[in-house]
C-alpha cells in the first residue's frame, strides 16, 4: 500500500503535466461527475443532446466510470436535400470503464455501445500508462477494438459489417518546470462496409451508389507542447499550447492539422481557454466530383475530397463552488466557429465549389469530489 | 604498407573511443531526471489542460471525426458510429 501511496503522490505532481497533453497521468482519475449538453449547428445538420460522466474511485487503486452521450440529429445537409430527404435520428452511447493502479503502472479498461437505428458500434479499449525517468517521462500504450453492424432504412436486417483495430503509442516528457512535450502515435487498420449505403457518387454526371474499399489502414503522429508563460510575480496564470498532427493512409488521404491554445486565469475561480485550429487535407485516390470513367471505387464522399477548415473556440468557466480537499464545482460554457471550404466538391445547386460555416457549443456542469 | 593501415585504423578507432569515454567518465553514466518533483508545481496548474473538462472532448472529437478525412492520435477513446 505503502508503494502504491508513493507512486500515487509522484504521479500526482505530475498530473496536470500529463493532462496537458493527450495522454493520461500515471494516477487513479479524480472522482468526478460531468452534464453536459451540446449542440453542433452547420451545413443543415442539427446535432445535439444531453451527456452525463461519473466516475468514483474506491480502496485507493480502482476506479469505476460510466458515461451515456445522446446525439439527436436533424440532417438536412447538402448530400441529403440534393438526392435525398430531411431527416431525424438518434445515436445514444454508453460506456462503462475501470482504472486499476498497480505500482506505477495505470491500466484502463473500458467498453462502449453506440446505437442508431441504422448502425451498431461495440468497441473495447485498454490502455497501460507507466511512468518512468522519475515521473518525467510518461509511456502510455493503448489498443481498441470494434465491431459495427452496418444497416439501411427500409431493409431488415444488417447490410454488412465493418471492424476496426486501433494501436495507440504516446509519449510525454516533462522538459523544464514550465514546459511539456508530448507524441502521440496511433495507426488503424479498418476491414468490412466501409462506405455509406445511402451516399451517391457521381458518374458521367449520372448519380450511383458509391462503392469503397473495404479496407483501409492509417496512421496518424501528433506532437505538441504546452507551457506555462506566466510572466514572474504576474498575478494570473497563463499557458500556451501548440500541436501539429499528421496524417496518412492506404486510400491516399493525408491530413494536416495545426492547433494554437492559449489558457488565462482572468480572476479567482475564472478561467478563459481559447484555441485556433487549421485543417487541410488532399482528396482521396478514388474520390470524384463528377468521374469521368467508371472505376471499381467511387465516392463523392465530402470527408474524402480536398478540403480544409478552420476557426477559433473559447471556454470560460466559473468555479461556483469549492471547498478545498472535499469538493469544487464549476460552471463552463464553450463556443467553437468553424469554416468549411471544399475544392472539388460542387455544390450542384449553385454549381461553386461548396462550403459552409458551422458552430459547436456546449455547456458543462461539473463536479470533482 | 597499405595493408598494415588498413588494419591499424580500426583498433585506433576503438582507442579513441575508449580514451574518450574514459576522459569523459561519463560515457555510461545514467542521465538523472533533471526536474524534481517538488519543481512541477506550475505543471500541476488547471491552466495547463486542454480542458477542464472529459465530455467536451468527445464532442469535438465527433466532430471533426464526421467532417475530416483524418483520425486518430488525438487521445479520446474512440467510442464508435455511423461516421462513414
Amino acid at each position: 500500500m505503502a508503494a502504491i501511496r508513493n507512486a500515487a503522490k509522484v504521479a500526482g505532481l505530475v498530473g496536470g503535466a500529463i493532462a496537458a497533453s493527450s495522454v493520461q497521468a500515471v494516477d487513479l482519475p479524480e472522482d468526478k461527475a460531468e452534464t453536459m449538453y451540446h449542440l453542433y449547428d452547420g451545413g443543415g445538420v442539427i446535432a445535439q443532446g444531453p451527456a452525463v460522466l461519473i466516475r468514483k474511485s474506491m480502496l485507493d487503486r480502482v476506479a469505476l466510470s460510466g458515461s451515456y452521450y445522446v446525439d439527436a440529429v436533424s440532417n438536412a445537409s447538402i448530400d441529403v436535400v440534393t438526392t435525398a430527404s430531411k431527416y431525424k435520428e438518434t445515436r445514444d452511447q454508453a460506456d462503462i470503464g475501470l482504472d486499476y493502479v498497480v505500482r506505477d503502472s495505470l491500466i484502463h479498461v473500458s467498453g462502449s455501445k453506440s446505437t442508431e437505428p441504422d448502425y451498431l458500434a461495440s468497441t473495447l479499449n485498454v490502455d497501460l500508462t507507466q511512468d518512468v525517468f522519475g515521473g518525467m517521462t510518461t509511456v502510455v500504450l493503448g489498443y481498441s477494438h470494434a465491431d459495427d453492424k452496418v444497416g439501411q432504412h427500409g431493409t431488415p436486417g444488417w447490410i454488412g459489417t465493418a471492424h476496426h483495430w486501433q494501436y495507440r503509442l504516446g509519449v510525454t516528457q516533462i522538459l523544464t518546470p514550465r514546459w511539456t512535450a508530448s507524441a502521440n502515435l496511433e495507426s488503424i487498420a479498418d476491414d468490412g462496409y466501409l462506405g455509406s449505403p445511402y451516399r451517391l457518387a457521381r458518374v458521367f454526371g449520372t448519380f450511383v451508389h458509391e462503392n469503397d474499399p473495404t479496407t483501409r489502414e492509417s496512421k496518424a503522429l501528433k506532437l505538441s507542447t504546452t507551457g506555462d508563460i506566466t510572466p514572474e510575480g504576474a498575478e494570473h496564470r497563463r499557458s500556451f499550447r501548440a500541436e501539429y498532427r499528421y496524417y496518412w493512409d492506404t486510400w491516399g488521404v493525408r491530413g494536416h492539422t495545426l492547433e494554437l491554445g492559449y489558457n488565462r486565469d482572468i480572476a479567482p475561480g475564472w478561467l478563459v481557454e481559447s484555441f485556433m485550429r487549421y485543417y487541410r487535407q488532399n482528396h482521396a485516390l478514388f474520390y470524384s466530383d463528377n468521374a469521368p470513367e467508371q472505376t471499381l471505387y467511387v465516392t463523392r464522399n465530402r470527408e474524402l475530397s480536398t478540403m480544409h477548415d478552420f476557426g477559433p473556440g473559447a471556454t470560460l468557466s466559473y468555479t461556483l463552488k469549492s471547498v478545498p480537499g472535499k469538493y469544487d464545482v464549476k460552471l463552463s460554457a464553450s463556443y467553437q466557429f468553424i469554416d468549411f471550404h471544399y475544392a472539388d466538391y460542387t455544390d450542384v445547386r449553385t454549381g461553386k465549389p461548396y462550403s459552409y460555416k458551422a458552430s459547436v457549443v456546449n455547456t458543462v456542469l461539473s463536479a470533482t469530489f | 604498407m597499405a595493408p598494415l593501415r588498413s588494419r591499424s585504423r580500426p583498433l585506433g578507432l576503438v582507442a579513441a573511443a575508449l580514451v574518450l569515454a574514459g576522459a569523459s567518465g561519463c560515457a555510461f553514466k545514467p542521465i538523472e531526471p533533471w526536474v524534481k518533483p517538488y519543481e512541477r508545481e506550475r505543471l500541476a496548474d488547471p491552466v495547463m489542460k486542454t480542458s477542464l473538462n472529459e465530455l467536451p472532448g468527445r464532442q469535438q472529437d465527433h466532430v471533426y471525426t464526421v467532417r475530416e478525412g483524418s483520425r486518430g492520435a488525438t487521445g479520446v477513446q474512440g467510442g464508435g458510429c455511423g461516421c462513414n
